[in-house]
């Protein structure tokens, strides 16, 4: 009989035993504060542009508030293709292979569910994205992290992928650019990981939600190499390049058999994406060049300007392909990556983030986001040449 | 025109304040080398001056106009020649020749409505050529030079995020 003092443990094993941010408490510091210079913030700084809300309200008026197909609509589907073909490269069917979904977040979870069985194994490159292991566990699957280091400046190395690979590997999880390092594939490094995904007949997740934002001239997507669009899925959304995080709007494109498989998990869970961000990712993809172009010069001069400010106190990084985000090396200061990021914070109230926020292999590094405004930048590049010096 | 000068001019237009030193950083320049283009550039007249925009509050003791002005061409001239001595009088700050139902488009400043209403009629509509002139005071402004006079209300985002 159960002991009725303590109270019933509802949670599942698998859920209990993930484990929260480790810097949860300073996640909630920070946000508990007000005056803070924060270069922590993961998204872009940029108000939507105009054009699009403007017509997510005629979308409103119009009275379209109601369900679309679980596809999502097809004229944003047929609009999703054509953006692909002309800015990635790559050819899709709206009808089979593309699905709107509710951000990135979304797509890799039912992406997830949809292809892994309980212990397959998934290859995923770390520092990463915070959401990769947990949403690999809780489909029962085991997530594998394969250490990227700085000097490669992050990118994978295909030893050490073929180190950590199984009989029970599944798939190949990338995100290029990169959040937290911006780090970028050049046509080299994307021609070696297709050869590795191939070789061991894996299937290629590719994350490219950062592409657009990208200050170095792009190489052909991956999956537009020979051979890899039949196994590759590609997750983006207009989240970063039209700055529009809270719209949750993202898609997934590939092979017909895996959309469809999506399809079905997307439909029981989530039915369709919210009509109104459909409405606006339309009119972004259609319209928003303009406006995506501006932003990304402007993160590209925000970019330079950090990037040579780090490196002239002493905090070493390197010019990154993409994102919005440097990752500097902290090791020199004698701290680890909390205590910079909490001393920082508490002198001079600066807030950046713990690289091991991103897993354990970010020990050494913080990351700044220069998704902020240049004075904000320029103020707290000020006050942490100050915090190492000691002023 | 190279890039690094198109970049230049294309930060200057949205800050002139912007220092040597601040240009070449955005651009992964040398401060020298933004100061000779700048230099270069002003004396090829590409870059003809420097201004300041302004709240409304600095300006409440001026009135604006725009002058709509009906014109009749010359030979050979067409509109040159009205327009370069339009421009000469100090109260005009901006003249545009456009297309549509009158030919001139004038900005006019002066310290009163009598001021500008003056400078209509004794100077302007009593040109040879000016077949007609309206006059549209400037009640309000919103917008100038890119810049928003009322901004937009400062939209939430959580200082940190993954």
């Amino acid at each position: 009989m159960k002991d009725s003092t303590s109270p019933h443990n509802w949670v599942a094993e698998h859920i209990a035993v993930l484990p929260k941010s480790g810097i949860r408490d300073f996640f909630e510091l920070v946000n508990s504060m007000t005056d803070v210079v924060s270069l922590g913030i993961g998204e872009p700084d940029f108000a939507t542009p105009w054009h699009i809300r403007e017509a997510t309200i005629y979308a409103l008026h119009r009275g379209f508030t109601h369900y679309t197909s679980n596809l999502g609509d097809l004229r944003l589907r047929k609009a999703i293709v054509n953006y692909a073909q002309q800015n990635f490269g790559v050819s899709y069917s709206p009808e089979t292979e593309c699905i709107v979904t509710v951000g990135v977040s979304e797509g890799l979870d039912i992406l997830m569910r949809s292809i892994l069985n309980p212990g397959d194994e998934v290859l995923y490159h770390e520092p990463c994205y915070v959401s990769y292991a947990p949403t690999i566990r809780m489909t029962h699957a085991v997530p594998v992290a394969v250490q990227t280091r700085e000097e490669k400046n992050f990118v994978l190395d295909i030893a050490d992928l073929e180190a950590k690979v199984t009989a029970r590997t599944k798939a190949l999880l990338l995100n290029y650019p990169n959040n937290p390092t911006g780090a970028g594939l050049t046509a080299a490094d994307k021609q070696a990981l297709a050869d590795f995904v191939q070789r061991h007949d894996l299937l290629l997740i590719s994350d490219e939600i950062y592409e657009e934002l990208s200050y170095v001239p792009r190489s052909a997507s991956i999956a537009a190499l020979p051979g890899m669009k039949e196994r590759t899925v590609v997750l983006n959304g207009m989240s970063k390049a039209f700055a529009m995080t809270g719209y949750r709007l993202g898609y997934a494109m590939g092979p017909a058999m895996i959309i469809d498989a999506m399809m079905k998990v997307h439909q029981y869970s989530m039915l369709c994406a919210p009509v109104l961000s459909q409405a606006a990712a339309l009119e972004a993809l259609r319209k928003g060049s303009v406006a995506r172009e501006s932003m990304r010069q402007e993160y590209e001069q925000r970019r330079n300007v950090i990037v040579k400010r780090l490196n002239e106190m002493g905090l070493r990084c390197f010019l990154p392909h993409g994102a919005f985000y440097v990752f500097p090396c902290i090791q020199g200061t004698g701290l680890n990556s909390y205590e910079f990021a909490m001393q920082l914070l508490q002198q001079k109230k600066v807030a950046v983030v713990p690289g091991t926020a991103f897993g354990p292999s970010g020990e050494g590094f913080v990351r700044c986001s220069y998704a902020a405004k240049m004075e904000d930048i320029e103020t707290a590049m000020s006050r942490m040449q100050e915090f190492l010096t000691g002023k | 025109m190279n890039k690094l000068k198109k970049d230049i001019l294309a930060l200057l237009q949205t800050n002139a304040r912007l220092t040597e030193q601040e240009i070449a950083d955005r651009l992964q320049s040398q401060p020298e080398t933004v100061a000779a283009l700048i230099k270069e550039m002003e004396h090829d007249g590409l870059i003809l001056g420097y201004t300041v925009v302004v709240s409304p509050d600095v300006e409440k003791d001026q009135v604006r106009a725009i002058i709509e002005v009906q014109v009749q061409p010359e030979r050979d001239a067409g509109f040159d020649n009205f327009a370069r001595a339009l421009a000469k009088f100090p109260e005009v700050s901006a003249v545009h020749l456009v297309s549509g139902r009158y030919d001139l488009h004038l900005e006019v400043v002066g310290n009163s409505l009598q001021d500008v209403a003056a400078f209509v009629a004794s100077q302007l509509a009593c040109q040879d050529g000016v077949k007609s002139t309206a006059t549209l005071f400037l009640l309000k402004k919103y917008k100038e030079a890119g810049i928003e006079f009322e901004k937009e209300e400062k939209y939430e985002r959580l200082n940190f995020t993954p």
